[in-house]
């Protein structure tokens, strides 16, 4: 596979700048508009603060890969009344905060289905994303919004698994850039971590087939002992249950905000913490 | 008896034209695929056809009649009205031919336990059957409104030996109970076979269902062509996903004097917004792992339904009737809750047939329709299940039992 010569994009910047200090990225992940939009606005600035790279989750009436943590942040989010131009404009927001965050858009295929890829990649690039995941867009159907995302030069974060056959890697590998993402266990968003042997083999084996690309772990990361441990191996610890989490345990901005920061310094240490 | 080819196969992806697909997390791709695989090795081998059809036979009851419902005909008034029995198989509806079709390919694939969504409970039921019978272990994600209005079924299952899951995300209705199944099997594909019950889901899932019910369509023409001398004029089926429809449309697809109809849930009507009527009323859209014709807002956010029939109540169509639709193969018809009740009623009062709530909209339809045609036309309706199931909410509705909800 040839490499394009041109400016390389934000996130590879982020994992180059990562990579020179020696450590992990942390990818924080949390639902736009959870549990409304003003809420949201603070709490994503907050984790931004911890975060390499930041995931802001679009909202879905029906998140079938996620686990009741985030599935009830999507549900608190649309009944506050978030629309996709809410997620517009906090991406908007945290961009303008933070320039040289890494920013990914994650979220499921009918949103930016319905709205049309083309105008969606447009959208989202002026509010300034990096890139798009949709976890259920594989290599396959990328026919749906391949032509777009490059058309607007956001990176398409691919989802790998401990189901993905080498076929699955190649295929996925040749689609991706800015990172892959290794769901670390065959299950939903939340759910407890497998074997850290396994994931390591797993990891190790997509590396020597990505061709370079990061790969980030995610799925079930809950404490800082896993993500220093996952950080070891790994160009980035993906971290978001563990996060929307704090979001049920306050009814008010300020605490919650506080909570978060907290868990979001921890972690973020954890990610620098390799021995 | 039975045609085995494939005919109007997807293509290699599962496309029904721009259609179809398999919109599915990466950990379900391998799964799947292996399914597919499983199910175009199967196919081609005589051993699977021979024990599934001595099963649709000895255990299902197949063939079931194909009735010549002439009291119904002459309450109506015109064209002639035939019924494909389905609700004379084992377990009263047409989902066990899905169920064991399935169930032998798990089977063959050495998985040990399966799962199932159901809204009306019958695919439960019959996935709950064919686990009893194969030995596996067996859970069933069923909405908890559904499991309310379909208690019988519910208990049913539990008999058979299922554990039955109350779904409270989102609607609590059928398209919760997929996305629940679903994210257990992301968690247990290793061991567990997901049996789906309509003719929607990622690739390979809407053809394994159309194929293991082209047997309803299949018969049915047969036996039209030797009861009547010739081939209906019009076949009916209701639509939730469309498993029945496909079952019973699909053989007629290339007989091009056939009209092919399906009866969509109008709900409290095709204006009210509250309705479950996808190709009628929806757009398309990507859910629960293919491309098809959705209910949902501007935004992409799928809309909850109603129907009065916990089957018909889906928010998506399945992807092959979407594809028939936008070709101009399918016609459009929709009936109310009021409808089905009045049809449920008409069919029992003349003929002494109680049928399913889901199968009252194709029998209101196709009454309809008949009743606009000459007698010497003949309108073949698929009766896909028994009503037994619906006594409760048919008894509330018309004012004999105390409404507790």
């Amino acid at each position: 596979m040839s490499t394009p010569i041109a400016r390389p994009s934000r996130l590879a910047a982020v994992f180059e700048r990562c990579k020179q200090e020696g450590r992990s990225a942390l990818v924080g992940y949390l639902t736009a508009g959870d549990p409304d939009v003003t809420t949201s606005e603070a709490l994503l600035l907050a984790l931004a603060e911890q975060s390499d790279i930041l995931e802001i989750g679009m909202p879905f009436s029906d998140p079938m890969a996620d686990g009741p943590v985030i599935q009830a942040a999507s549900e608190r989010a649309l009944e506050a009344g978030t629309h996709i131009a809410d997620v517009f404009a906090l991406t908007k927001t945290v961009r303008d905060a933070h320039p040289d965050l890494g920013i990914v858009l994650m979220g499921y295929a009918n949103v930016p289905y319905a709205m049309g890829f083309e105008l969606f990649s447009q959208r989202a690039k002026t509010a300034g994303a990096d890139g798009v995941l949709i976890v259920d867009i594989p290599a396959e159907e990328g026919h749906i919004c391949d032509a777009s995302l490059k058309q607007y030069g956001l990176d398409r974060i691919m989802l790998l698994s401990p189901t993905s056959t080498d076929e699955r890697i190649k295929l996925a590998c040749a689609c991706a850039s800015g990172f892959i993402y290794y769901v670390s266990l065959n299950g939903i968003t939340g759910a407890d971590m497998g074997d850290m042997q396994g994931i390591q083999d797993k990891v190790k084996h997509i590396k020597c087939i990505s061709n370079d690309l990061p790969v980030c772990v995610g799925f079930g990361v809950k404490t800082p002992v896993q993500a220093t441990q996952v950080a070891a191996f790994s160009d980035g610890v993906v971290v978001g249950s563990h996060f929307v989490g704090h979001i049920p345990q306050a009814d008010n901005k300020a605490d919650i905000c506080a909570a978060l920061s907290a868990s979001a310094a921890s972690m973020r240490k954890a990610v620098g913490a390799i021995a | 008896m039975y045609n085995l080819d494939i005919t109007h196969a997807p293509d290699e992806g599962g496309h029904f034209g721009k259609f179809g697909g398999r919109f599915a997390a990466e950990t379900l791709m391998q799964p799947l695929k292996d399914i597919e695989e499983a199910f175009y090795e199967a196919w081609a081998d005589e051993g699977f056809h021979a024990e599934r059809l001595d099963l649709l036979k000895n255990y299902v009851g197949r063939a079931t009649p194909l009735y010549h419902a002439k009291q119904l005909t002459a309450a109506v008034g015109g064209a002639q009205i035939y019924l494909k029995r389905e609700d004379l198989t084992h377990t009263g509806a047409h989902k066990i031919n899905n169920t064991i079709g399935q169930g032998l390919l798990a089977r063959r694939m050495g998985k040990k336990r399966v799962i199932a969504e159901t809204g009306a409970g019958q695919h439960g039921v019959a996935t709950a059957t064919v686990a009893a019978m194969f030995g596996m272990q067996c859970d069933i994600y069923m909405g908890r409104e559904d499991m309310a209005r379909q208690m019988p079924n519910v208990l049913r299952m539990r008999l058979l030996g299922a554990n039955v899951i109350p779904v409270d995300s989102g609607t609590a209705t059928l398209k919760d109970a997929v996305n629940e199944a679903l994210r257990n099997w992301v968690a247990t594909c290793e061991d567990t076979f997901y049996i789906f019950g309509t003719a929607a889901g990622p690739h390979p899932y809407p053809l394994l269902v159309r194929q293991f019910h082209t047997v309803i369509g299949q018969e049915a023409r047969a036996q039209c062509l030797d009861q009547a001398g010739r081939l209906p004029d019009v076949a009916v089926a209701c639509v939730g996903g469309g498993s029945n429809a496909m079952g019973l449309l699909h053989p007629f697809r290339d007989d091009a004097s056939v009209r092919l109809v399906a009866v969509e849930a109008a709900g409290y009507g095709l204006e009210s917004g509250q309705l479950a009527a996808s190709l009628a009323k929806g757009k398309a859209g990507i859910l629960h792992g293919n491309l098809t014709f959705l209910l949902e807002d501007d935004e992409g956010q799928v809309q909850g339904t109603h129907s009065i029939s916990a089957g018909l109540d889906y928010p998506g169509v399945g992807p092959e009737l979407a594809y028939m639709f936008e070709q101009g193969r399918l016609e459009l018809d929709a009936c109310t809750d009021d409808d089905a009740l009045e049809a449920l009623q008409l069919l029992t009062r003349k003929e002494g047939i109680i049928p399913a709530l889901e199968s009252s909209h194709a029998i209101a339809a196709g009454a309809r329709i008949a009743k606009s045609m000459a007698a010497d036309k003949i309108v073949l309706i698929n009766l896909s299940g028994r009503g037994d199931k619906d006594m409760n909410t048919v008894f509330k509705h018309l004012g004999w039992v105390e409404d507790a909800s």
